[in-house]
């Protein structure tokens, strides 16, 4: 299968410079990235604030130009093309709806600005506050809508012009956790049926996690993995990765070497380690090492143990409350435990 | 004794002679104003006794058709409309550039644009007279509006940078991001948006050029404003309620637009509260 690629960076770098009083210098917002974004891709930018993500983003909408190299969108190089000539459109961090227009007339707008005739815009109109669940909302202000709503409207807006891709600029950050959940499976169901390409920036690993059909990890302005979530999570190429996607133990040094025989870091994830008694016999190809429970956090759900390996280190390993309940998982403290896990579980990462 | 209004602050001693210092001030500022409308309806010419001894409203026609009084209201609208004009282009641009880039030396643009307002009019006037005359322009009418100009802009500026401030970033990128070029953009989006700022800052500008004597003096040739015209009458001692109506029109045309600006400004930040 060869999809067609709707956005590629061709070693891209945008560098501002920063005059402050005693000091002046560049900063590499976004450092030589190269990415190729498929077509009908729901994509996401993940990293923390000052990775360069919303850089990119800003660069692929035409709010910011590339310092160097090429961004290409079906082809087309758009580097230095204004945004209003970008088949691209932006559903923005704060809204951004237009405080003095209707909602109608701020969905409309793309469609005013193009000249679209009026009975064809009101219909389209109609079409998109279906498709986001607002129908009927139209003749209201922003000022009179909810979080959540102004967040429709947004995406919406952004919609209605059939744009070849589909920008999102931390949209959910502002809403509360439950409506954030919510969002994320209806953002994910609309781009389902509309299938443009969506590209979702975003500092909330879990939010890429579960919308995501891949990921970009960013760190200092680069791109430090590209890979499906189950790649992202499973197999961590950097040790930023690992720590910044999910939780990891990562193990090095002298504890790397009595464990795996080698001293090149790996990490795996907690709940990847089965927490055994002292007697218990290994599978094939597992790992093994000894400690005693120095700490119990039980968190309803699963419970967090921190384990003091013997001579040194320690792991976090995450168990599922299945059968057991706060009183059981209180009684492991200062138990000495073995812990197993398979040897396919651990990501080993160079420096 | 309790308080009749128990959600005040205040209690009922502090509240006295607040209230009393209140009325002193509001009665201090405002007797003269009562003291001129009333001797617009006077029946003397030349002498202020209390009370009058008889109301006319005589001297409004007369003062309606004094064709000095005309010439220098008319004078004072065409200055006062020019001035607000060239205030409302320069204000917005200087604005929309404070606002929108950084630039070498942006917080001293910032503060020269607010002196005029805040020098004394005296040394504004000295300082554009002597400006005026070393170029060899001569003082004309043109020269009252530059001069009126000078502390208009500030207005405007003043009133569109805060309503920039206010305003989210992200809908000038979002208006572009849907299509619309710059000048679409301005139209649609930016404009709307501190119409009312314009506009309070317009009325505002016409109000301070239409009573504004210091500058004046030393900007004017030989013409004269109303408020001029109006300083030179006082030296006559006939036809004095002339005068008076006179004064009481110029507080008429200032203040009501005044009035009408607070009541704009007010009302629109109550609608623009949620657009974050």
């Amino acid at each position: 299968m060869s999809a067609s690629v709707a956005i590629e960076f061709k070693n891209v770098s945008r560098i501002f410079s920063v005059k402050q009083e005693d000091q002046s210098g560049d900063v590499k917002a976004v450092d030589n990235v190269s990415l190729q974004i498929r077509d009908g891709e729901f994509f996401s930018l993940l990293g923390p604030s000052g990775s360069g993500k919303t850089t990119s983003l800003r660069m692929i909408a035409g709010f910011d130009r590339p310092t160097s190299g090429q961004i290409l969108l079906y082809g087309q190089d758009v580097s230095s093309l204004p945004p209003y000539e970008r088949d691209v459109n932006t559903v923005f961090q704060d809204y951004a709806l237009f405080p003095h227009m209707t909602v109608g007339e701020n969905v409309a707008y793309g469609l005013m600005i193009k000249k679209v005739p009026k009975d064809e815009r009101e219909k389209r109109v109609d079409d998109m506050m279906d498709l986001v669940q607002l129908t009927g909302f139209a003749a209201r202000k922003p000022s009179q809508l909810s979080g959540g709503q102004r967040q429709r409207v947004a995406l919406a807006r952004a919609l209605i012009n059939h744009p070849k891709v589909l920008l999102l600029d931390e949209p959910l950050g502002a809403l509360d956790l439950k409506l954030r959940q919510q969002m994320q499976i209806e953002l994910k169901s609309i781009q389902q049926r509309v299938g443009i390409t969506f590209i979702f920036v975003t500092h909330d690993q879990e939010e890429a996690l579960t919308m995501s059909d891949r990921i970009a990890v960013f760190n200092h302005g680069r791109i430090e993995q590209i890979g499906t979530p189950a790649e992202i999570y499973e197999h961590p190429i950097t040790q930023f990765v690992a720590g910044f996607v999910g939780v990891s133990n990562l193990v090095s040094g002298e504890v790397a070497k009595r464990i795996t025989g080698s001293d090149v870091r790996f990490s795996v994830r907690p709940e990847k380690i089965h927490l055994g008694s002292t007697g218990d016999k290994p599978e094939a190809d597992t790992f093994i090492a000894e400690g005693k429970v120095r700490d119990v956090i039980y968190l309803g759900l699963y419970t967090r143990y921190l384990v003091e390996l013997d001579g040194g280190g320690d792991l976090v390993v995450v168990e599922q409350n299945l059968k057991t309940t706060s009183m059981d998982v209180m009684q492991a403290r200062g138990q000495p435990v073995r812990l197993f896990w398979k040897k396919e579980h651990v990501s080993y990462m160079g420096d | 004794m309790p308080s009749k209004n128990s959600s005040r602050l205040s209690g009922e001693r502090a509240a006295w002679p607040l209230k009393f210092g209140a009325a002193g001030a509001i009665l201090f500022l405002h007797v003269p104003l009562w003291l001129i409308f009333l001797y617009a309806f006077t029946t003397e010419e030349s002498a202020y006794t209390f009370p009058p001894p008889g109301l006319t409203l005589k001297w409004i026609p007369q003062a309606l058709a004094n064709p000095a009084m005309q010439s220098a209201l008319y004078l004072s609208i065409r200055v006062a409309f020019l001035a607000t004009i060239t205030a409302l282009i320069l204000g917005t641009l200087a604005a929309a550039a404070v606002y929108r880039y950084d630039f070498f030396g942006k917080e001293s643009v910032s503060f020269m644009l607010i002196l005029p307002l805040a020098l004394p009019g005296i040394v504004t006037g000295i300082a554009m007279r002597s400006a005026i005359s070393l170029i060899h322009i001569p003082f004309s009418f043109w020269t009252i509006v530059i001069g009126h100009a000078t502390f208009c802009v500030v207005v405007v500026y003043n009133n569109v940078l805060a309503r920039f401030r206010r305003s989210s970033n992200s809908m000038i990128e979002a208006s572009m991001d849907l299509g619309a070029n710059s000048f679409q953009t301005f139209w649609h989006i930016v404009l709307p948006n501190i119409g009312t700022a314009l506009l309070a800052g317009a009325i505002l500008a016409f109000s301070l050029s239409f009573d504004e004597v210091i500058v004046t003096t030393f900007t004017a040739g030989n013409q004269q404003t109303l408020p001029i015209w109006i300083f030179s009458q006082m030296l006559k001692p006939r036809n004095r309620p002339i005068t008076n109506v006179t004064a009481m029109l110029v507080v008429l045309i200032t203040a009501l637009p005044i009035l009408l600006a607070q009541r704009i400004v007010a009302g629109s930040s109550d609608s623009e509260g949620g657009s974050k």
